[in-house]
């Protein structure tokens, strides 16, 4: 059915309303790779399984992300009249005993996080049925959360047009199409407030109006998916979740600066992801909302998936219109900027996926509503991946100005197992380390810059005492000197000889006066590269010496590890008086450095150990320990 | 026509020129090796970074920066001062025996590099990666013979996968367009040799002499411009000489 007027995306809505709240029971599995991983797919097929054995009536669904990625398999069950439960760490046996429950009529206790307050389900029923659960934005994981970009993600079908029609999907196309100029849609944006969140921050609205009036008639839009920072999944994860918002947004993108052809251009490692966003792109064409004369108007837009080649620097807008083209995927000077002089050598407007996603949520809900959340010149929300030695992980959507503090003791639940938290990496490898005496900052594009780090694309990363400072600098700045294309001399050389001194320094090899020539290097990559890549490459190590200098010192002047990690510093002892004797240490150790008689509290030989810390790590009794 | 100040003193160009010409025009010379007039703005070899401070303050190439209307720059604020050199002293640890190097690093005042780097250290490599010859190349001679491969420390330029490539046609404009003399070429025979790129390229004898004299490959150039045919018929002194001997029968 080809959509051409409001009556007819009315009824794509009533249709998906229906799909949304059956009068059966509706059970959707978060099915994004973060789901898939935790072993979604085998809930999935245990529940279908069940459900046709006990020939039960209902819809299931392969959603996407729910957000707590560590309590997947998540499972969200919706009974008519019962209300709706969100179960946590599902197993194939606990979904076919979830199943024969519904079945009898009943919506267990059993695995359940939390229940989803839903519209008109405050009824007697639901009450008894729920008493005893907590809602689920009573979860401090979920309290503090406000979501925008993810407002879809985890709710509906990925692949349903109808479903995301019934959450309000493609009312903003039909409100700009119809009722607003070009003009007044890159108002609308620039009023919102609303910054690229694809790292850089930049105003969105005075980049779409700065490629409206490049000269020339041919244009493009591009969204940039191509996501390379270890441990972030964010845009992967709005691609696999709702990749309608992706296509509205880069659609409202296109007939506002007049622009017929849009490009994602994703990273090949997301096969679910180009799955997903392709299906995605046929389902709008085949409804009219791709293609041409879209909503019976005289705009034609359409897009098309491109795969890349997978280097990190490639994300970066000049080397990836580069690559787009067919050439070496490497960054060249700006000005001029893409929006002036882009993909083959027209005006071109490059957003991140999260950044398409916002627009038809600011279209559709106004200006206003959008510069209302978040702080003054930061405003909105923004979508992290809190990872790393934290309580609780996963995709968290804040609204901007939440204090680091919030974020981490908050939705985060503190450090893991009673450990004292000591900085967060915010921002990927180009990031720098915050100490957590300044966790009382906002998390926003100046404070952080501020602190020495960036908001990037929104890997958050937390570390507690376990951590060593300069190896995480060293981890990290090793990433992207691999990352590194090699065309300009700074971030070349400068950071491989950078790498070098850290390497020097966990070796216990370094002087005083390699602290400083490394700070030295640092400043002038950070200034003198080409391209943010090298820019921001230094980040990670500057902010160490900023805020954990005592930790470098103490490698380079007392040859000592103080988190205990560096090898070449620490050395192993076994506690006579915790040590039972056991032998299993004797028999792992794989250098052979481990002696005593069975029963008998054991030694290292010093001369031997080669600090593999193979003891340390299997020792039943924690009786071996680390001398720092 | 467009003024801005350099170190101190208003300079006038016309728009579009690049920062780099407009510090030349103002008397002054910064260190440079990716820069070709010839060719589009690169970026590359950042030895010519320049500070300036209005309209904003930045470390910036000046062989990429357009100038603009009231622009400042130092080009000896020390932080620009402390960027050459360290770019300097990075390519003489890179290229411990270029001449070339040595000379442009001694002009900034550096005359030894701190940055002894163990895999380089003995080593006989003169490229400096400014990507002149990929460049000239692509660009000019339309023949995208030789390019990159690598990233990070790994980046070298050759031919791919460093087998003679179909699309040389043994020009030479490679080798003289390298500024530190990576690129050797070498015409031995009949044979121009090009060691870098793992190329040997027939030349075609001067019918009148025999000596060997062009490069095989750039014959399909005669169609292209039929009014120099005539150079690809006998190598340039037989064609002085046949020209001065039709000028002096004509006389
Ligand atoms: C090394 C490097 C990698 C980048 N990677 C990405 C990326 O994966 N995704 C992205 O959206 N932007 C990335 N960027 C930023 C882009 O260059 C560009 O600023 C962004 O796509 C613009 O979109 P926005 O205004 O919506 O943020 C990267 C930049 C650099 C320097
Ligand atoms: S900063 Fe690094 S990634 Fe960017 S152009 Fe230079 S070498 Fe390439
Ligand atoms: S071979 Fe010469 S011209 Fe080519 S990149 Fe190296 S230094 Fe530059
Ligand atoms: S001459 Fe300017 S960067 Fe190389």
């Amino acid at each position: 059915m080809k959509i051409k007027t409001p009556s007819d995306l009315e009824k794509l809505r009533d249709q998906g309303q229906c799909m949304l709240s059956p009068q059966k029971p509706r059970v959707s599995v978060g099915m994004a790779t973060c789901g898939l991983a935790a072993g979604a797919g085998a809930v999935f097929d245990a529940l279908r399984q069940a459900a046709d054995n006990l020939r039960l009536d209902l819809t299931l669904v392969s959603a996407g992300c729910i957000g707590c990625c560590q309590e997947e398999p998540l499972v969200d069950v919706r009974m008519p009249g019962f209300g709706r439960v969100l179960y946590a760490r599902m197993t194939p046996e606990g979904a076919d005993r979830l199943i024969r429950s519904l079945a009898s009529g009943e919506l267990p206790h059993e695995n359940a996080l939390a229940y989803i307050p839903e519209e008109g389900s405050d009824t007697p029923k639901s009450a008894e049925v729920l008493s005893g659960l907590v809602p689920i934005n009573a979860l401090p994981f979920y309290a503090k959360q406000h979501k925008v970009i993810l407002r879809n993600s985890g709710l509906i079908d990925p692949q349903s047009i109808e479903e995301y029609a019934a959450r309000g999907g493609y009312k903003s196309l039909l409100l700009a199409l119809l009722q607003l100029s070009p003009h007044e849609i890159i108002d609308e944006i620039t009023r919102s407030g609303l910054r690229g969140r694809g790292g850089g921050g930049f105003p969105t609205g005075k980049k779409w109006e700065v490629c409206s009036r490049a000269a020339g008639t041919a244009r493009f839009i591009i969204c940039n998916a191509d996501e390379g920072d270890p441990g972030a999944y964010m845009d992967r994860t709005v691609l696999e979740s709702d990749p309608y918002a992706v296509i509205e947004g880069m659609t409202i993108g296109g007939y506002a600066i007049g622009a017929s052809q849009g490009y994602v251009y994703v990273r090949n490692e997301y096969p679910l992801a180009i799955d997903r966003i392709n299906h995605a792109i046929e389902r709008s064409t085949e409804c009219g909302l791709l293609g041409e004369d879209i909503l019976g108007t005289d705009f034609t837009f359409s897009i098309q998936v491109i795969r890349g080649a997978g280097a990190f620097v490639c994300g970066e807008e000049t080397a990836l219109i580069a690559s787009l083209e067919g050439g070496l995927g490497e960054p060249r000077p700006r000005p001029p900027y893409p929006a002036v002089s882009g993909l083959w050598g027209k005006p071109t407007l490059i957003n991140n996926v999260k950044t398409w996603a916002s627009v038809a949520a600011i279209i559709r809900k106004g200006p206003e509503w959008y510069a209302g959340i978040g702080t003054k010149g930061n405003a909105g929300t923004a979508v992290f991946s809190l990872v790393g030695k934290v309580a609780n992980t996963g995709l968290v959507e804040i609204p901007l100005g939440l204090t680091l503090e919030e974020m981490i003791q908050g939705i985060g639940g503190g450090g893991l197992a009673g450990k004292r938290v000591k900085a967060v990496q915010t921002g990927g490898p180009s990031g720098g380390c915050i100490p957590a005496d300044l966790f009382h900052l906002p998390i926003d594009y100046a404070s952080l810059t501020q602190a020495g780090s960036i908001m990037g694309s929104g890997g958050m990363v937390v570390m507690d005492e376990d951590t060593c400072m300069v190896d995480v600098a060293r981890y990290f700045l090793r990433f992207t000197m691999e990352e590194s294309c090699g065309k300009c001399t700074p971030c070349r050389e400068g950071a491989r000889y950078m790498y070098a001194i850290l390497t020097r320094i966990i070796e216990g090899e370094a002087t005083p006066e390699d602290l400083v020539l490394l700070e030295e290097i640092a400043m002038w990559v950070k200034e003198a590269s080409l391209c943010g890549l090298g820019q921001t490459a230094p980040n990670p190590v500057l902010s160490t010496l900023r805020y954990f200098r005592d930790e470098y010192d103490a490698h380079v002047r007392e040859k000592r590890c103080p988190a205990g990690v560096c090898r070449a510093l620490i050395k192993l002892t076994i506690n006579a008086e915790r040590c039972t004797g056991c032998g299993l240490c004797l028999r792992e150790c794989p250098v052979g450095a481990i002696r005593g008689k069975k029963k008998a509290p054991h030694i290292i030989d010093p001369d031997l150990c080669t600090h593999c810390r193979t003891c340390y790590d299997i020792c039943p009794e924690k009786a071996v320990e680390i001398v720092r | 026509m467009i003024t801005l100040t350099i170190n101190r003193r208003p300079v006038s160009v016309p728009q579009g020129t690049l920062l780099l010409k407009a510090v030349e025009e103002a008397g002054i010379t910064l260190p440079s090796l990716c820069h070709h007039d010839a060719l589009a703005p690169y970026g590359a070899c950042r030895l010519c970074m320049v500070m300036i401070t209005a309209p904003y303050r930045a470390l910036v190439a000046s062989c990429t920066y357009p100038v603009e209307e009231g622009l400042v720059v130092e080009t000896d604020a020390p932080e620009a001062v402390q960027a050459r050199r360290l770019a300097l002293e990075f390519l003489m640890s890179r290229c411990p025996r270029s001449d070339v190097i040595r000379k442009m690093a001694e002009k900034e005042g550096v005359t030894a590099s701190r940055f002894g780097m163990p895999s380089t250290e003995q080593t006989d490599e003169l490229c400096v990666l400014c990507g002149l010859c990929v460049r000239v190349c692509r660009e000019l001679i339309g023949a995208a013979a030789i390019g990159f491969t690598g990233r990070g420390s790994e980046r070298r330029v050759g031919a791919p996968f460093d087998f003679q490539s179909d699309a040389c046609i043994g020009c030479g404009a490679c080798a003289e367009v390298c500024p530190t003399g990576a690129i050797q070429m070498e015409d031995r025979g009949n044979q121009r040799i090009l060691r870098a790129w793992n190329t040997r390229i027939t030349l075609s004898a001067c019918p009148e002499c025999g000596r060997f004299f062009t490069p095989e490959p750039t014959r399909f150039l005669k169609k292209m411009l039929p009014e120099i045919e005539t150079y690809w018929e006998v190598c340039p002194d037989c064609r002085r000489q046949k020209t001065s001997r039709q000028w002096l029968n004509a006389q």
